[in-house]
């Protein structure tokens, strides 16, 4: 990571590959069982943004199965890349269902990140790796939550965290791998289930984390071919090769 | 641990189980021990519920049987006005704060179909409180933004519920505007009335201070804290006042229907001058009467029904009055008709505290030391009868104004009646009185002189002064008399 950090400013590139995160430990805000309650990542690879526009139709006509016309219906709903031609290259693609990023993913050589390793990341302000019990840190994130998306998405581009990881607050939530690990399960007797409603705050380390909650809701009223105008998704590595 | 314990147990139990399967058809369900009619298979083809905007309410229901009520919500989050200038993003059921106004039939088996509007960031849900079962339908219409749920419900209940986004976290999506309110009418429904409106009392929490313009963002802080921004009814401050009050006319009758989104706060509904006829407690059955202020819990609704009778304008106010004064808690009820002189006269007389009227000077003081004390003297004590127009009470009180008794006595004989006082028939302005004044010896020589001067000089009179000499000779007439 060193390295690629001593790269990139000698070669005053904006971006140099993923960026390094972790290792690092990171404390579910809901902890199923006292096992869970700090859960060990090991270090890996992370796109520094959430894929664009112009990535993903580079995908699409590589893999024509993944457009929107050629997507199969089970893999996606109706509104899969709807306005993507439209919308600026270099804002992130949204619309996409789970299948479609993680077949992204792997075309790239990568996978989609595993919640546990996108909230590691994603608890890095600027200057921390963890500035999750940070109240400030905290209340910008939910203010994003809470004000509407724009009609068109900005570009990506945001500020580093202390990853070196942009935008992952403030531009569109994201995909993880094991959205459903937690949530939502076939079988609705599974009490997890209740963390939809309300229950969570009974269950949850700090009953304040109002965004973390409103994160977890997100992915939990997710189906793997559901596709939102607000969601988009970016890939992770477990080496470092740079796709 | 155990504070958890207690969180789970009371907070969170309607939403912690597992919810019905949403495509059950609910028909099947062994319906509650109601009336009959509410046993009964829904009759005729599905009905759009029509949903109003508040203060409006749907038209009461004449059906005579239960039936299949489809009610559609579209979620939709959306910057409005808290107050001029200060903007807020909302999160609401229908583009509006309240939500929509649902009203069905006792009986009635509901589909509820509930859409997250594409353009939403979050995802939502719906638990009305007129539902039985598990989570009120807010598992079942979890949904994602772009999505749409649908789940089917029987109105098995009759009477005012709440329903209220259940989408962790829970108080946040309440206080961001998404609550409404459902009517389950009985049979036959509530007596018919001339005005009914929809009212709901709900909290904000904003960064700024209140009135601080700009984007306001919520703060959750102010949430957990329980110390709101504002407190409002139907969603922004001045919903209903101007233009916008609850109207209504002399002889009509009214009935609103109140809510409380909360998220903290009890309600403490009044309408000043109003005394509320009757009184459905937390939208219940039983009815109370003769109510003026009514709470209404945090999640819970009232119904209260009342005649409009004198004309004005009423205030409706959280009786919390501070949320009246400084959080927005203010509504309008415009009563227009005739006048209503039996029920309530004018403002009849402006008293200063202890009773002693509050003096206009009928003629400039300014600079005149006799005249400013002689109206200090008339204001404390003579204008109680006199009246501070000097005009009296007819029959009553004689009057000092234009007195024709004034200017035919004596100076002597007017300061007489002032220290000795006065009873017995007496012709003033042609007409008679036989009261009794009292005799006012414990004012000085220049009082009496004062007040004299003043009366004399005022109220159109136009007579001379009489000076603190004049009044002691009398005195001292009467002090050596036998």
């Amino acid at each position: 990571m060193k390295s690629l950090t001593v790269l990139a400013l000698v070669g005053g590139i904006a971006t140099a590959g993923p960026a390094h995160v972790g290792p690092g430990i990171y404390r579910p805000a809901f902890p199923t069982s006292p096992a869970e309650r700090e859960i060990a990542v090991p270090g890996f690879w992370l796109d520094r943004e959430p894929v664009t526009n112009r990535e993903f139709g580079a995908f699409v006509r590589a893999q024509p199965a993944w457009s929107r016309d050629g997507v199969k219906a089970i893999f996606a709903d109706p509104g899969y890349l709807d306005g993507a031609t439209t919308a600026p290259t270099s804002a992130p693609v949204v619309r996409v269902s789970w299948f479609a990023a993680r077949a992204y993913c792997a075309w790239r050589g990568g996978r989609l990140p595993r919640e546990a390793e996108w909230e590691l990341a994603a608890a890095a302000d600027a200057h921390h790796r963890d500035a999750s019990d940070d109240p400030a840190f905290q209340a910008q994130i939910l203010s994003w939550y809470a004000r509407t998306t724009p009609a068109v998405l900005p570009a990506i581009g945001g500020a580093p965290n202390a990853w070196g990881v942009r935008d992952l607050h403030g531009l569109v939530w994201e995909w993880v791998e094991d959205f459903t690990a937690a949530l939502v399960t076939s079988d609705s007797r599974d009490p997890t289930r209740s963390r939809v409603c309300g229950a969570e705050a009974a269950a949850a380390k700090d009953p304040r984390a109002y965004a973390t909650f409103m994160r977890f809701a997100f992915r939990g009223s997710l189906t793997a071919r559901d596709t939102v105008a607000s969601l988009g998704f970016r890939c992770a590595y477990d080496q470092e090769t740079s796709p | 641990m155990t504070r958890t314990l207690l969180l789970a147990a009371l907070v969170f139990t309607a939403c912690h189980s597992s919810a019905a399967n949403p495509t059950d058809d609910f028909i099947e369900v062994v319906p509650a021990q109601q009336t009959p009619d509410v046993t009964s298979t829904p009759e005729g083809h599905p009905i759009m519920a029509e949903l109003t905007t508040a203060p409006a309410v749907p038209p009461k229901i004449f059906r005579r049987h239960p039936a299949h009520v489809i009610v559609e919500l579209t979620i939709n989050e959306l910057e409005k006005e808290i107050a001029p200038g200060v903007r807020y993003t909302f999160w609401t059921f229908g583009g509006q704060v309240p939500g929509k106004f649902i009203r069905v039939r006792q009986g009635d088996v509901v589909e509820v179909r509930l859409k997250n509007d594409p353009k939403n960031k979050l995802p939502h849900n719906i638990d009305l409180h007129a539902v039985t079962g598990p989570g009120g339908g807010a598992e079942s219409t979890f949904t994602a933004p772009g999505h749409e749920s649908q789940f089917t419900f029987r109105a098995t209940q009759p009477g005012l519920y709440v329903y209220h986004c259940a989408t962790a976290p829970v108080p946040m999506h309440v206080a961001n505007g998404m609550y409404g309110m459902i009517l389950v009418e009985p049979p036959g429904g509530y007596p018919p009335v001339a005005h009914e409106y929809y009212v709901m009392q709900s909290e904000l929490y904003t960064s700024g201070k209140y009135h601080e313009p700009g984007l306001q963002t919520f703060d959750m802080d102010k949430g957990i804290d329980e110390r709101p921004t504002y407190v409002v009814f139907d969603g922004a401050e001045g919903s209903l006042v101007g233009d916008k009050a609850l109207k209504s006319e002399t002889g009509d009758s009214v009935r609103i229907f109140f809510g409380n989104a909360g998220p903290n706060l009890d309600a403490n509904f009044h309408i000043i001058g109003t005394i509320f006829d009757r009184v459905y407690p937390e939208g219940g059955s039983v009815a109370q009467e003769h109510v003026q202020t009514t709470l209404v819990p945090a999640g819970g609704a009232t119904i209260v029904e009342f005649r409009t009778t004198v004309p004005g304008t009423y205030a409706l106010v959280d009786h919390a009055l501070f949320r009246a004064f400084n959080k927005g808690a203010v509504g309008q009820l415009k009563v227009e008709g005739p006048t209503r002189k039996d029920m309530m006269s004018p403002k009849k007389a402006d008293l200063a505290y202890g009773g002693a009227p509050v003096v206009e000077p009928p003629i400039k003081t300014d600079g005149d030391p006799v005249l400013a004390m002689g109206a200090g003297t008339f204001g404390r004590i003579c204008a109680a009868c006199h009246l501070p127009t000097g005009l009296g009470v007819p029959g009553q009180f004689p009057p000092l104004a234009h007195s024709d008794y004034l200017a035919a006595s004596a100076k002597e004989k007017i300061i007489g009646h002032v220290l000795h006082g006065l009873q017995g028939p007496l012709v003033v302005n042609g007409m008679t009185y036989n009261g009794q004044m009292p005799a006012l010896n414990f004012l000085s020589d220049a009082e009496v002189a004062a007040v004299l001067t003043y009366a004399r000089a005022s109220f159109g009179n136009g007579l001379s002064r009489i000076s603190p000499d004049e009044v002691a000779k009398v005195r001292g007439q009467t002090a050596s008399a036998p």
